[in-house]
């Protein structure tokens, strides 16, 4: 078993293979070894950014919650060889190599990731399992093009972390990045950019099917995908090179780029292999078929119910994460107002910083710092603790200025009639005059619940699996933006509705003593004051 | 029972109370009268420590306070304030009856929070002494937005006393009722001097001040001018200033 370097694999141009023909159903003994040595726990836990990811790995439009595409078959394909299974660890592009890198949430990264030298400082690589290069794409009626330097002074869009990005660059355009790349080529489309440069997969995939985009222009660039594995794991690498040779000797890595339309001649060539593709395209004419159906209302609620299951683990993750924060909100934004309102002065300037500083500055980047950034220090959070702390803290600094403003305006009085009782501070704050402060901040708070609800759909951004999220998976696998949106916001709405209706219902029960005097029963009704000056005229 | 000397106060720059002495024997009640702004709601407020006199000592039910003047607080003097406020009750002029809780429950938490009494217990204290100050069933449960002001100090009352203080202080107690209520208030503080409880009584309530404390005390800018019993100092003030202040009222 060699594991050749990255860099020699790219010289030559080619992976050379000397396994013997298809794999036997069962593993040999030595993929088993390398399997037991990589994947201890017979699981290949793979990521990939799987919205909007024709034709890598994306949710199947025919069958949700099951995913398709050429790199999902190959990865399954590698697992089958090794003996174990593959997992999906669904994460944003943005965090794939942080994640890896600070390792433990899963063993490679497979998404069109490009091998390139600056990237192989930060992640090992496997062997390459495809070479394309850069496609651009424009409105069909543009002019034909043959360099990047044509595109200077135009809007250009592409995606972040891409070669294409670098390609843009050094030939002096100032690119537009995107997240998501269908919303690049639709841009496109509607005049809000030029064109579009990106990798030839996706080009085909996302414009040459849209008539009012062409292909435009020659290759540009070399791209070479590997599978991302942190670095040093070399016990993962091998035995993905492993798979990869299998795959490729089998002729089975033929077979499924030639499905997915996607065996061209540098592949033939790099795997010494016919030039001809194995079999027909058919997942691209499948993908086509798809996308050029009329959608109507019931389809849509179809796909909805047919998503059911999805949306409502996103929901209850969505619900979830929102109480949890809320509750660290509360019990952190609480202990801040009580240092705030009564502690000595050094912890009230502390309190302040805290509160300063975190409602000055952005909920994400604040989260992304929890995620990532402490990462880096050595405190490596899961996703959940990342996003419950950063939505818990946030919320904590607004919490902590509501139970002030709450605290400050019980009257001073009832602080004084608890301690001329012989109360101490904390007795009089717990009996007194917190149970009356409660009262004033719980419509805020409410506001507040709702306000964390919605900005919880941040946590997608560290690869929750939420409402948001499930909106992004969704739209972006049939490309429904307005009746997706439209039903996620219902959902967002509905979740809602019961905490407002729980507060109003428990602002009624724990308003007793300040409905206006006209409500209450059984009052005796005072006479105007006359004043509270001595009143000798009065009998004694 | 009260023994005050050289009780000194200031408020920044400003003092408020100029070397106070007096004494009060078990029993009595005291009225302090005087203009607005004449510190004697200060004293009051000094004798539970609810504010903290800069100099001076005090010796109220056999708690012992003493401070030389720019002298630190500490753990011990805190301590012993706790102490003295759980002797001595004390009345507000606009009642600070806790708004989240009802009549009953008023005269139960400090019992129960303070002194560690069972709720059950507390609660047969406080029906005790909410009957006292002439609340019955019917007023338990009401919150003290639907009690009147009169109701309201009365209640104020059977909470201060449910703690079993030996002295029971009063700041303007009846200022904030309306007239036709300040009978049922002094009524109570009546009784109660009739069963031995040592008050001190700071109200502009001049008909009670004469009728029922046994002495007076007249303070005018932050001094005591006299301290006088309250037949004699109606009839025949000793100071100048006093006569000034009484003439507008009688």
């Amino acid at each position: 078993m060699k594991r050749a370097p990255i860099l020699l694999a790219i010289l030559l141009g080619t992976v050379r293979v000397h396994a013997a023909a298809a794999p036997p159903a069962a593993p040999t003994a030595e993929a088993k070894a390398l399997a037991a040595k990589a994947f201890p726990g017979g699981k290949l836990r793979w990521a990939a950014d799987v919205k909007s990811n024709a034709p890598f790995a994306f949710e199947d439009p025919e069958h949700p919650g099951q995913l398709t595409g050429f790199e999902y078959e190959i990865i399954t394909g590698i697992a089958q060889i090794l003996g174990v299974q593959a997992e999906l660890k669904p994460v944003d592009w943005d965090g794939l190599i942080p994640g890896l890198k600070s390792g433990g949430l899963y063993d490679c990264a497979i998404c069109g990731v490009e091998v390139t030298d600056e990237r192989a400082k930060e992640v090992d690589f496997s062997h390459p399992y495809y070479y394309t290069f850069e496609q651009l794409a424009t409105r069909a009626g543009e002019p034909d093009l043959s360099s990047l330097e044509e595109l200077r002074q135009r809007r250009v869009g592409t995606l972040d972390q891409t070669g294409a990005f670098d390609l843009l660059k050094a030939a002096g355009v100032e690119p537009l990045t995107y997240d998501i790349e269908d919303n690049a080529y639709r841009d496109c489309a509607r005049g809000r950019l030029d064109a579009v440069l990106l990798d030839y997969p996706i080009a085909m995939y996302y414009a040459k099917p849209n008539t009012s985009l062409r292909l435009n222009g020659p290759p540009f660039g070399h791209l070479i995908y590997g599978i991302a594995v942190k670095k040093g794991n070399s016990d993962v690498t091998a035995a993905l090179n492993y798979g990869l040779e299998q795959l490729i000797a089998s002729g089975k890595m033929r077979e499924i780029l030639s499905r997915w339309n996607l065996w061209t001649e540098t592949m033939a060539q790099t795997l010494n292999q016919p030039a001809e593709p194995a079999g027909p395209p058919l997942n691209y004419e499948k993908y086509l078929a798809q996308l050029s159906k009329d959608v109507t209302w019931q389809d849509r609620l179809d796909r909805f119910w047919q998503w059911r299951g999805t949306l409502a683990q996103a929901t209850v993750n969505t619900v979830v994460i929102s109480l949890a924060a809320m509750a660290l909100a509360i019990a952190v934004g609480f202990g801040l107002a009580v240092l705030r309102v009564f502690a000595a002065r050094p912890f009230q300037i502390l309190a302040m910083g805290y509160i300063e500083v975190v409602r000055g500055t952005p909920l994400l980047i604040q989260m992304l710092f929890i995620y990532y950034g402490l990462a880096n220090l050595g405190i490596k959070l899961d996703a959940w603790t990342a996003g419950i702390l950063g939505l818990g803290l946030n919320y904590a600094a607004y919490e902590a200025e509501n139970y002030r403003a709450g605290l400050l305006s019980v009257p001073r009085g009832q602080m004084e009639a608890a301690r001329a009782l012989g109360m101490t501070r904390r007795q009089a704050l717990r009996h007194v005059i917190v149970p009356q402060a409660f009262r004033l901040v719980l419509p805020p708070l409410t506001n507040d619940f709702i306000s964390l609800l919605k900005d919880s759909s941040l946590v997608t951004m560290i690869s929750i699996m939420d409402l948001t999220n499930a909106y992004q998976r969704m739209a972006t696998t049939y490309y429904d933006y307005f009746g997706t949106g439209l039903a996620i916001a219902i959902i967002y709405l509905l979740i809602g509705l019961p905490f407002v209706r729980l507060a109003r219902w428990a602002e009624k029960r724990l308003a007793v003593d300040s409905r206006p005097a006209s409500q209450r029963p059984g009052l005796v009704h005072s006479l105007p004051s006359l004043g509270r000056k001595p009143d000798l005229t009065h009998p004694v | 029972m009260i023994s005050v000397r050289d009780l000194r106060k200031s408020h920044g720059p400003t003092p408020v109370l100029q070397g106070l002495s007096f004494a009060v024997a078990a029993g009595e009640l005291v009225s302090v009268i005087g203009p607005s702004g004449c510190g004697k709601t200060t004293m009051l407020r000094c004798l539970n420590c609810l504010e903290t006199p800069d100099a001076g000592s005090l010796a109220i039910a056999g708690v012992t306070l003493e401070r030389a003047p720019g002298a630190a607080l500490n753990a011990d003097f805190e301590a012993r304030a706790h102490d003295l406020r759980q002797r001595v009750g004390m009345v507000f002029q606009n009642f600070n009856l806790f708004a989240h809780k009802t009549a009953l429950e008023n005269v139960m938490l400090a019992q129960v929070v303070v002194q560690g009494r069972p709720p059950a217990a507390a609660r047969e204290t406080a029906v005790k002494f909410l009957a006292k100050v002439g609340l019955g069933d019917e007023f338990h449960e009401r919150y003290p937005s639907q009690l009147s002001g009169g109701q309201q100090q009365r209640a104020a009352i059977a909470r201060a006393l449910a703690l079993n203080p030996q002295v029971m202080l009063y700041d303007e107690p009846t200022s904030a009722l309306d007239p036709e209520m300040i009978d049922e208030v002094l009524a109570v503080m009546r009784q109660l001097d009739a069963e031995g409880m040592t008050q001190i009584v700071v109200t502009h309530e001049m008909r009670f001040a004469r009728d029922a404390s046994d002495f007076v005390l007249y303070m005018e800018k932050g001094e005591i001018v006299e301290n006088t019993p309250a037949a004699e100092i109606f009839q025949n003030p000793r100071d100048e200033r006093t006569r000034r202040f009484l003439k507008r009222f009688l």
